[in-house]
Order: structure tokens, then C-alpha cells, then sequence
């Protein structure tokens, strides 16, 4: 059995909503393998994007613990879950979340910037990731000028860059069309191949078939946990 | 110096976005500095142009003055008590190490009569250290007189340049002219450089120069002899006035016998009065200027602020978008900071080199010295920046502190 690269045990969160407060999770327990190329699903507020933002180190759970690497990241500070998200996290969202302002290469360079500036090969390495996904001759176009899967794929690239451990990727298919979806999913299940641990939260159960492993959330709990 | 170049870059480029609302978010900067570029050119102009009066009235001068008369409880003024004499300025020649040049002056209103005409003027009756003392002073035609002139008593006059344009035609060769004063016949050997009227109006040019010698013997009898109204000492240096001040009067103190409790009969003056004067109009001008650059830079800066939470509102979801690639708190703040401060720099270089622009202008049409000084344009443009950090930091740290799922979220 391989190593668990996250492990949430009694992972719980709380919004409070208008004098209410609702329980977005509900005490979870579950653990990812190193490598594993898993979906998350369920309906929408099933808290699957909960878990995604606290898997991704964007938000902090009301009570149980989070295990990422065999560190306890449950509560730790902004400054050093900015620092994670940077060295092993990448991300990959539905609207692609570009700066519209950057060109590709620039948007790849740009988690580098934090915390190597100075890296001679920041360049070859933001060109590298963009010949992964198969972009390097767009690499000086502007997000607008790019169709919404040469978007993602860039997204990708960013993702990529910094050698992540973990990619996490919220409904990545979302904006666009199947066939392109299609690509980008296969392009994700690339990298699983490659050993980086990959988590796609989408509603979508073809997706979902295309992965070898489903987690599907109702209500803040885990309904089923399938494995093929 | 990568990450800088490119946080930097950024700001550029985030400026160049929005040209016309960042030139119109750098007005009040640009407005701003160039008002105190233009003041401080205008008052430096200005202070400099008093400066050089008070220094055209003697170098390092101080001027010792006889007590006043006392009779019947009626005080008479300075120079009505003569107590000074020659002996007094030779003394201090000699034993006041701070002095480099004394000089010793007596006066007294003549008529004086050319072939031609008569004007009624002051003869100084004084030494050849006279012109020294009273700084650079050249002549317009001949020579002053010399030592030997003084020794023998000769009969020579210079004249002031108001005297020679009276008394001789325009044009006319005064040097070798002879004029009578008191009925005296002398000599012209010189005549002055015009050097204008002193602040309080008198001219200066209005008097004629004879040997002390002379004065005495032909010009004054032989009433009060040895007797000068007034003695010119030059400091050897502006720091040495107040030590030649101190040695001056503990000489005459001395000199006069006066006890240390009794009052001097002779009062030193120097022109550290008309310094201070400067001064005092300069400090005025320079609170003026600080209070016009405050107002204008607070209301420039307000207008970064301003604009730099409207920027970090536009771009929240750029700022999640960075976060979440790992972006610190740190990087966000440094982000806006150098963008507003960008911002800030650039207006006030544009506010400098209009502020010169406009000093240049003001110099050539109205004629009114300026003096640009670089201290006053790094001042400038170093306050700029201070005020884009000062400013941006507010709008900064708003952004920096934004929470990355809403900001990402935000449409």
C-alpha cells in the first residue's frame, strides 16, 4: 500500500449563515494515496468545493485535522499555508483564473515569482511546463487571444510549474466543450501516470469514470467511496 | 533586484492601463511639487539677492562707533561723545589677533566747488584700508590713495561716482580735475564705481575720500585731534566676527579705563543684525512653503488613495488569483505599495520639471532671480515617493489582508 499523502480525520466545517450555522462538513474522514487520480462529487452544496478550498489551503476547518506530507496544516498561519500552496499545491479552476493582463508565459511565471525570483531558469521552466501541455508556441499570447481549452491548459502549466505534489482542479471542464474536456481530463490523468496525486471535484460522472477512484458527497458526509 | 524589476514592471503596466486616469490621479502631485519646486526657487532667488546686499556692504565688517554725549540727563546718540581715537584703531591693528584690517573714518558735510559748478556732499576723511574693509569696491576711473598720500597730508580726493556726475560733464576725464573743498584745493585722483543707495535710501555714491591726514590738518583744524568718528575692522573670517567683537571691545574697555561695571563709551556693531533680518524673512518664506507643499501633497496623496482602492476593488479577483499561486500577504501589500509610490514618483518628476520650467519662466519675464538647487529637487522627488507610500499604504494593506476564496469568487 502506498504512502497517504492526505489524511483528514474529523475534518468539520461551520459557516454561520444569518444567525444559523451550517455544516458544511460533517466530521470526514479520508485519506489519498501518493499518486492516486481521484474525483470528488456530488450536488452542489454537498461540500465538495468546501473541501476543495480546505484541501487547497485556501480556507481552515472549524475542528478535526488535516494531514498534508505528514504535516499537521489544520491551523497553521496564512504565511505558511501561502508557502504550501505555492511548493505543493496546484491549482486549476473552472473559469481558468488568468491574469488578463499577462501573457501565458507570464501567467506560468507567475508562482514562481514569490519565491525564486532570482531563479536564472524561471523562463525555461515556465517554457517547459507550457511544452507539457502543448502550448510552447503560444507562449506570448495573451489569455484573451487563446481559446478556453488553450486557457486551461495554461492554467495547467501554472499549475505544473512549481513541481506540486498535489494538483487539485475544481469543475476544470466546466467552461468547456466535451471534447475539449475530454483532452484536459486526459492531460490530468498524464500527470497521475507521472506519480503527482491529482483531485478533480466536478458534478460531471463521466468525468468521474475516467478516474480511478470517486468520492461522492451528499449533505457534508461521505456517501460512497468507489474504487476501480 | 528580479523580484523588484518585476513588481515594478508590473506597476508600470498596470499604470499604462489606465493612462488617463492615473495622469489625472498624479495631478495633485504634479500640481503639488511643481509649487515647491517654483517656491523654493523663488525664495532662494530672493534670499540670495539679499544675501548678496548685506555682503556688498562690507566683508566680515564690524563698525565701532563712539559713545553719546551725556548732559543734563540728555543722551546725545553714537558719535556725539568723542572717545574714539587713531591711536584706538592702530591699537587694535595691532593686538586684536581675529582683525585683519582696520580702518578709522572721520566725516563732515563741505561744499565743494569744480570750475564749472558747486555741490554740497560728506567728506570721509579715512585710510587706504577703507576700501578694504568695505569689501570689493572697484574704481570706475583712476586710483584710491595710498599710504604715502595719507602720510604727507597730500591734497587728493576721490569721488564718489554721484559727486563726479554732478560736478563734471558726462564723459569728461575727472581724474587730474582739480576742485576746491572748504577753499582748499585738491587734487582728483579716482572716482568711484557707482554702488547704489542702502537699504534706508542713502547713497552711497554721494561723498568724497580724503586722506585722514588731510582732513585733520586742512579740512577740520586742529579742534579734536586724533579724534575719528567711526572705526571699520575686518574680521580674518565670518566665524572670527563674534571673537574680533569680543577682542575689540575688551581692548577699547581697556584702553578707556572703563570699570567693569560702568558702561562702554563706544558700541560695536556688526551685520550679523542684517543676517538676521534675512533670516528671519526666509524662515517666513520657508513655513509659507512648507504649509502650501503639505496641503497640496495631502490633497495629491488622498488622490493615490483614492484611486488605489478603487484599483485594489477592480482587481480582487487578481489578487485571489496570486494568493492562491502563493502569493504572501507581504507580496500583495509590496505589490500596491510600489504601484501607488510609482505613481507618486513619477508625478512629482513631472512636478519638477514643470516647477523649473515654470521658475525659468517666471525668471525671464518678471526678472525676478531663481535659483534651482538640486538638494530641492531630490527633496521634491523623494517627498513624492514618501507621499505614494504614505498614501498607498491604507489601499496596500486592504488588499493584502483580502481572503482568497472571496476574492477569487469575486465577479
Amino acid at each position: 500500500m502506498s504512502q497517504a499523502i492526505i489524511q483528514l480525520s474529523g475534518l468539520t466545517k461551520d459557516y454561520p449563515m444569518g444567525g444559523e450555522t451550517v455544516h458544511a462538513l460533517c466530521g470526514i474522514d479520508l485519506a489519498i494515496q501518493a499518486g492516486e487520480f481521484m474525483a470528488i462529487m456530488g450536488p452542489s452544496g454537498s461540500g465538495k468545493s468546501t473541501l476543495m478550498h480546505i484541501l487547497g489551503l485556501l480556507d481552515t476547518p472549524t475542528a478535526g485535522t488535516y494531514t498534508l506530507e505528514d504535516e499537521d496544516v489544520s491551523a497553521i498561519s496564512r504565511e505558511r499555508r501561502a508557502d504550501i500552496r505555492n511548493q505543493k499545491i496546484g491549482f486549476i479552476f473552472q473559469g481558468f483564473n488568468l491574469l488578463a493582463r499577462s501573457n501565458a508565459l507570464e501567467n506560468v511565471e507567475l508562482p514562481m515569482l514569490y519565491r525564486r525570483p532570482s531563479d536564472p531558469q524561471r523562463k525555461e521552466k515556465a517554457k517547459e511546463a507550457l511544452r507539457m501541455v502543448n502550448l510552447e508556441d503560444r507562449a506570448f499570447h495573451q489569455p484573451s487571444q487563446l481559446s478556453g481549452g488553450q486557457q486551461q491548459r495554461v492554467a495547467i502549466a501554472r499549475a505544473l510549474v512549481n513541481d506540486p505534489s498535489l494538483i487539485l482542479a475544481d469543475e476544470p471542464t466546466g467552461n468547456l466543450d466535451s471534447k475539449t474536456g475530454q483532452e484536459i481530463i486526459q492531460l490530468l490523468g498524464s500527470f497521475h501516470e507521472k506519480g503527482i496525486t491529482v483531485v478533480i471535484v466536478t458534478h460531471d460522472a463521466g468525468i468521474g469514470q475516467s478516474t480511478n477512484r470517486r468520492v461522492i458527497f451528499r449533505d457534508g458526509f461521505i456517501e460512497r467511496d468507489e474504487v476501480s | 533586484m528580479d523580484y523588484w524589476l518585476t513588481v515594478l514592471r508590473l506597476a508600470v503596466r498596470a499604470m499604462l492601463a489606465y493612462k488617463v486616469r492615473s495622469l489625472l490621479t498624479m495631478l495633485g502631485i504634479i500640481i503639488g511639487i511643481g509649487a515647491v519646486i517654483i517656491m523654493i526657487s523663488v525664495g532662494r532667488g530672493a534670499n540670495a539677492a539679499i544675501q548678496a546686499q548685506i555682503n556688498d556692504l562690507g566683508s566680515n565688517m564690524l563698525m565701532i562707533f563712539s559713545g553719546s554725549s551725556k548732559a543734563g540727563g540728555v543722551r546725545g546718540g553714537f558719535g556725539t561723545r568723542p572717545t574714539l581715537r587713531v591711536k584706538d584703531a592702530e591699537a587694535i591693528g595691532r593686538e586684536c589677533p581675529a582683525v585683519k584690517v582696520v580702518t578709522y573714518l572721520i566725516s563732515r558735510n563741505v561744499q565743494i566747488v569744480s570750475p564749472k559748478t558747486n555741490w554740497g556732499t560728506q567728506v570721509y576723511g579715512t585710510t587706504p584700508e577703507y576700501m578694504e574693509v568695505r569689501g570689493d569696491w572697484p574704481l570706475r576711473e583712476g586710483q584710491f590713495f595710498t599710504a604715502q598720500h595719507l602720510k604727507a597730508g597730500a591734497s587728493v580726493v576721490v569721488l564718489g561716482s554721484s559727486v563726479a556726475d554732478n560736478i563734471f560733464d558726462p564723459g569728461q576725464a575727472a581724474v587730474g580735475q582739480m576742485i576746491r573743498i572748504q577753499n582748499v584745493p585738491f587734487r582728483v585722483i579716482g572716482v568711484m564705481e557707482t554702488k547704489g543707495r542702502t537699504p534706508d535710501g542713502r547713497d552711497q555714491d554721494d561723498v568724497v575720500y580724503v586722506p585722514y591726514t588731510t582732513v585733520q590738518s586742512r579740512l577740520m583744524g586742529t579742534r579734536l585731534p586724533g579724534v575719528v568718528y567711526y572705526i571699520g575692522v575686518s574680521a580674518q573670517s565670518k566665524e572670527l566676527v563674534a571673537e574680533a567683537k569680543r577682542e575689540v571691545e575688551e581692548l577699547l574697555r581697556q584702553r578707556h579705563r572703563i570699570l567693569p561695571n560702568a558702561d562702554d563709551d563706544f558700541t560695536v556693531r556688526t551685520l550679523d543684525e542684517f543676517a538676521a533680518m534675512a533670516d528671519k524673512a526666509t524662515g517666513t518664506m520657508t513655513l509659507l512653503l512648507t504649509a502650501v507643499a503639505a496641503v497640496s501633497l495631502a490633497v495629491g496623496g488622498i488622490g493615490i488613495m483614492n484611486i488605489m482602492l478603487v484599483s485594489v476593488t477592480e482587481r480582487t479577483r487578481e489578487i485571489g488569483i496570486r494568493m492562491a499561486v502563493g502569493a504572501r500577504e507581504r507580496d500583495v501589500l509590496i505589490q500596491f505599495l510600489v504601484e501607488s509610490t510609482t505613481m507618486s514618483f513619477i508625478g512629482g518628476l513631472f512636478g519638477t520639471v514643470m516647477g523649473i520650467s515654470a521658475a525659468k519662466a517666471i525668471s525671464a519675464v518678471a526678472n525676478w532671480p531663481t535659483i534651482i538647487s538640486v538638494d530641492s529637487i531630490l527633496l521634491a522627488t523623494l517627498f513624492s515617493a514618501a507621499v505614494g507610500i504614505f498614501f498607498g499604504f491604507y489601499p496596500a494593506r486592504k488588499a493584502s489582508r483580502l481572503d482568497p476564496i472571496e476574492a477569487l469568487r469575486y465577479e
